[in-house]
């Protein structure tokens, strides 16, 4: 709590001292996460009353995505969660290499993400599931005749959540790519790494969408056998 | 919980820890997915499925996010943002199960 602010590295001069301007900064970034989190609860909640309703279609609709694909998302997001965990744990003690390291690696995790993410999407359009644009036309072999209005509500769900869930890990992509180049020239130090540590609040939180998102899509309709 | 200037560094044993945990869950939530519980409950799958999801964001939250050791203004932000989120989904919820009609059916089997 030193008068001397002035000079310390990466204070701004509207704060008073380095512990007020870390605490502003975690503080607004909860408050944007909760303005995201009721907006990935206005979705959920869809959800929750088409699948009341439908509740045959979304099981159905469910057993069409690859739980072996999902899964991998999964765990390959929960590593990254963890990778991005260590990054803000290097720039607080200050080891400028392994935050770099940890930072890369948390980035190229979230491009695997997305890159699985894509194949599945290119698979659904491969088999007429996307349900919109005049795409929609499942065959009945993949998707008994009776499910096809049901499921294309599924579908709607499935690429609306996870489609928007997607552009959040591009827009986290885009975050740790400006962190990298940051923590490379070394801008960050024991004292100061607020971006460090709210860049990750945000990449938590994105995965903490997609561990609600994996069970209600890809394991709904998984005690489903055969087609 | 904080020290110095109230600031807490998480020990990156707690890290490996709470990764194990939301393997293990992972684990857990895919092997029970592959049985169909309505049997037993009609909504039992769905109910152990968010149970667990509840419970892997809250180790998330608690230890990733670090609002265990968070200053008290903090806590009481995300419980708040929490409690929101609640009532919305509650009182919506309440709301259609108490009108029938819409959403319409579809394609009935």
């Amino acid at each position: 709590m030193a008068d001397s602010h002035v000079t310390e590295y990466g204070l701004a001069h509207h704060f008073s001292s380095m512990e007020q301007q870390r605490e502003a900064g975690t503080i607004g970034m909860w408050i944007f996460l909760l303005t995201e989190l009721m907006f990935f609860g206005g979705m959920f909640l869809v959800y929750t009353i088409f699948r009341t309703t439908y509740p045959a279609g979304f099981e159905q609709g469910s057993h069409l995505l690859s739980v072996q694909l999902g899964g991998l998302n999964t765990v390959v997001l929960i590593v990254s969660s963890v990778t991005m965990a260590m990054a803000v744990y290097y720039s607080q003690i200050g080891e400028r290499k392994k935050l770099v390291g940890m930072l890369t690696v948390t980035l190229v995790l979230g491009l695997v993400f997305l890159v699985v993410k894509y194949f599945e999407y290119r698979e659904k359009f491969e088999h007429h599931l996307f349900p919109a644009m005049g795409f929609y036309a499942p065959d009945a072999e993949h998707l008994a005749v009776q499910y096809h209005q049901q499921v294309r509500v599924f579908l709607w769900i499935y690429f609306a959540m996870t489609g928007l869930h997607a552009l959040h890990m591009i827009i986290g992509a885009g975050m740790l790519l400006i962190l990298i180049l940051m923590a490379h020239k070394g801008r960050f130090t024991t004292s100061y790494n607020s971006p460090v540590e709210i860049c990750g609040l945000y990449w938590h939180f994105v995965d903490i969408v997609w561990i609600f998102l994996f069970p209600l899509l890809y394991l709904t309709g998984y005690h489903l056998t055969g087609h | 919980m904080s020290e110095n200037t109230g600031h807490h560094i998480v020990s990156p044993r707690i890290y490996v820890a709470i990764f194990s945990a939301l393997m293990v869950f992972t684990a857990i939530t895919v092997a029970v997915a592959r049985f169909d519980l309505a049997s037993i409950w009609g909504p039992l799958n769905i109910i152990v499925a968010m149970t667990v999801a509840t419970i892997k964001a809250t180790l998330v939250i608690l230890y990733f996010m670090h609002v265990r050791y968070s200053s008290k203004l903090t806590q009481v932000i995300v419980i708040a943002g929490l409690f929101w989120l609640v009532i919305m989904l509650v009182l919506t919820i309440a709301d259609y199960m108490a009108r029938s009609g819409w959403p319409t059916p579809l394609g009935q089997v």
